[in-house]
C-alpha cells in the first residue's frame, strides 16, 4: 500500500521523534509514506470567523499539492495539522463560494482546488485500513507490562464533524496499545485540553493543566502518556517541572507519541525513537520492562 | 472571579450584538443558560467571566466590559464547550469574534508579544505553539 504523507512544521523539528517513527513502523506494515512534495504550515488553528477566509489558504495549497500528485487522500499523524486540513476541507467542500473566492485568489496555483483530496489521520488508517488484527501479527516484541494512558486532547474529538471517534469518550488509540501488546488504563481526562499555546505567554496555566492530566493518568496506574500532537507533547513533557514547582507530590512520568510504540513494538531501529527530544527520558521506564 | 454579574438593558438592534453574529456566525439569542459551557470549560480558574456569562453578555450588547475582559484571552478554543451546548450555541466561535473584534480595531492591543520572549525561550518552544499562539493572540 502506498500512501502520500503531510509531516507538518514540528514534525521535522522539535517533533522529529514523532516524523521518524511514523515513517518506519508504517514501512513495518508494508505501507510505503511517500512525503508530499513541497508542503507548507498547515496554519496550525482553524480560524474560526466566518468572514476571513486568508485562513484557509494555507490549508488548501496543501491539498493542490496533493492533487498534483494524484493523490486523493493523504495521512497526517499530527493532531492539529490534521483537525485544521480537514475542517479547512470541509468547509470549502461545503461552501462552493468561498472555493471559488480561495481559487481566485490563488491565481498563480495552475491546479485548482475542487474539494477532490480526502485528509486522514494516521490512527484512522491504522484502524480502518492497515486494521488492527493485522497490526497485532506484525508485533515483534510485545509491549508486555507496560500501562499506557492514552491522550486525545481536543483536536481528534472537537468538533464532532472532524472526530476519528466518540467524541466525549473515544478508544481507538486504546485498542491500538493493547494489539501493540501493552495495558491501556482508565484515563478520566483524555480529552481534556492541554492549554495548547498559553505555553508560550503563560506557562503557568499550562502547568497547571500538566499537573492535573499527568497527575490523573498517574493515578489511573500509567507507566506512560501516549499523545497524537507535539503541542500536547511539548505541554505535558516539558511542563513537568513547572508542575512539579505548583505540586511537590508531582511524580515525573514519561510522553511519547503513539508511533513510538508502534516502532518498539514493531521492532524499528532504535535511532528513530530521538529520545533525546524527550523531557522527562522515557528509557528507563521502557528498559525496566525490558522493551528497549 | 466574579460569581455574580449586574446587567444593562438591551438596546434593540445593537449593532455590537449584529457584529458579533455576523463575525461569529452564531445565533446569540439561542442560549438560554443552562451554564453547561461553563461547567466543562478547562479555563474557568483563569477567566474573569465566565462562558455562559460571555452570551449573556453579548446577547446584551455589553461590548465594553466583554473587550476588557480577561477571559475573552484565556479561552484556548478547545471547543469542549461547542460539543456540549444543547442549543448548538458555537461560544468558542463567539469568543473567537470579541477577540477579532480587539485585534481588528487599529489601536492592535496584541495580548502576546513575542518579542519580549528570550532567544531561549523561543528556541525551546516548538513551531506549533509559536505559531498558533501568533495566530489566536495577535493582530
Ligand atoms: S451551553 Fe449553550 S445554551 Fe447553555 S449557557 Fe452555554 S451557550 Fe447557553
Ligand atoms: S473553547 Fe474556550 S470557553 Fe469553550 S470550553 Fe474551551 S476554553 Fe472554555
Amino acid at each position: 500500500m502506498k500512501l502520500s504523507y503531510y509531516p507538518g512544521c514540528t514534525l521535522k523539528s522539535h517533533a522529529r521523534n514523532f516524523d521518524d517513527s511514523t515513517v518506519a513502523s508504517m514501512a513495518r506494515l508494508d505501507v510505503e509514506v511517500k512525503e508530499l512534495a513541497n508542503w507548507n504550515c498547515c496554519g496550525t488553528v482553524h480560524g474560526l470567523t466566518s468572514d476571513n477566509l486568508i485562513q484557509r489558504m494555507a490549508p488548501v495549497t496543501n491539498l493542490i499539492r496533493a492533487k498534483e500528485e494524484s493523490a486523493n487522500a493523504f495521512m497526517t499523524s499530527c493532531a492539529m495539522c490534521y483537525n485544521t486540513l480537514k475542517r479547512a476541507n470541509q468547509h470549502v467542500r461545503a461552501d462552493a463560494e468561498a472555493l471559488a473566492t480561495i481559487n481566485d485568489f490563488l491565481s498563480l496555483e495552475t491546479t485548482k482546488y475542487t474539494g477532490d483530496v480526502d485528509v486522514l489521520h494516521l490512527l484512522e488508517v491504522l484502524r480502518d485500513q492497515v486494521g488492527f488484527e493485522k497490526l497485532a501479527a506484525k508485533v515483534k516484541r510485545p509491549l508486555k507490562g507496560l500501562r499506557v494512558a492514552c491522550y486525545y486532547g481536543c483536536l481528534l474529538v472537537r468538533p464532532q464533524e472532524v472526530a476519528i471517534d466518540d467524541v466525549e469518550n473515544p478508544t481507538v488509540m486504546e485498542k491500538l496499545v493493547e494489539a501493540l501488546g501493552a495495558t491501556p488504563v482508565r484515563f478520566a481526562l483524555k480529552t481534556e485540553c492541554c492549554g495548547a499555546y498559553h505555553t508560550v505567554g503563560q506557562p503557568e496555566v499550562v502547568a497547571d493543566r500538566t499537573n492535573r492530566i499527568m497527575g490523573n493518568a498517574h493515578s489511573g496506574g500509567a507507566d506512560v502518556v501516549v499523545v497524537s500532537c507535539p503541542l500536547c507533547a511539548h505541554n505535558l513533557d516539558h511542563r513537568q517541572q513547572e508542575a512539579r514547582r505548583l505540586n511537590s507530590n508531582f511524580h515525573h512520568m514519561p510522553v511519547l507519541y503513539f508511533t513510538q510504540l508502534m516502532a518498539i513494538a514493531l521492532g524499528c531501529d532504535k535511532t528513530v525513537l530521538c529520545f533525546d527530544l524527550h523531557h522527562v527520558d522515557p528509557e528507563p521506564t521502557l528498559a525496566g520492562l525490558g522493551l528497549v | 472571579m466574579i460569581t455574580s454579574l449586574r446587567i444593562t438593558p438591551a438596546r434593540p438592534g445593537n449593532p455590537f450584538v449584529a457584529q458579533v453574529e455576523q463575525i461569529s456566525g452564531q445565533k446569540i439569542l439561542a442560549c438560554y443558560q443552562c451554564g453547561n459551557c461553563s461547567a466543562g470549560c478547562p479555563m474557568s480558574d483563569h477567566m474573569d467571566v465566565l462562558p455562559n456569562q460571555i452570551i449573556r453578555m453579548v446577547q446584551l450588547g455589553m461590548r465594553e466590559q466583554l473587550l476588557a475582559s480577561k477571559s475573552i484571552w484565556a479561552c484556548v478554543s478547545c471547543m469542549t464547550c461547542n460539543s456540549r451546548c444543547p442549543k448548538n450555541v458555537r461560544i468558542a466561535e463567539v469568543i473567537e469574534a470579541l477577540r477579532e473584534i480587539v485585534l481588528r480595531t487599529n489601536d492592535r492591543r496584541d495580548c502576546l508579544h513575542i518579542t519580549e520572549l528570550s532567544p531561549e525561550t523561543i528556541a525551546a518552544l516548538p513551531p506549533i505553539a509559536i505559531i498558533s499562539s501568533m495566530r489566536k493572540l495577535t493582530s
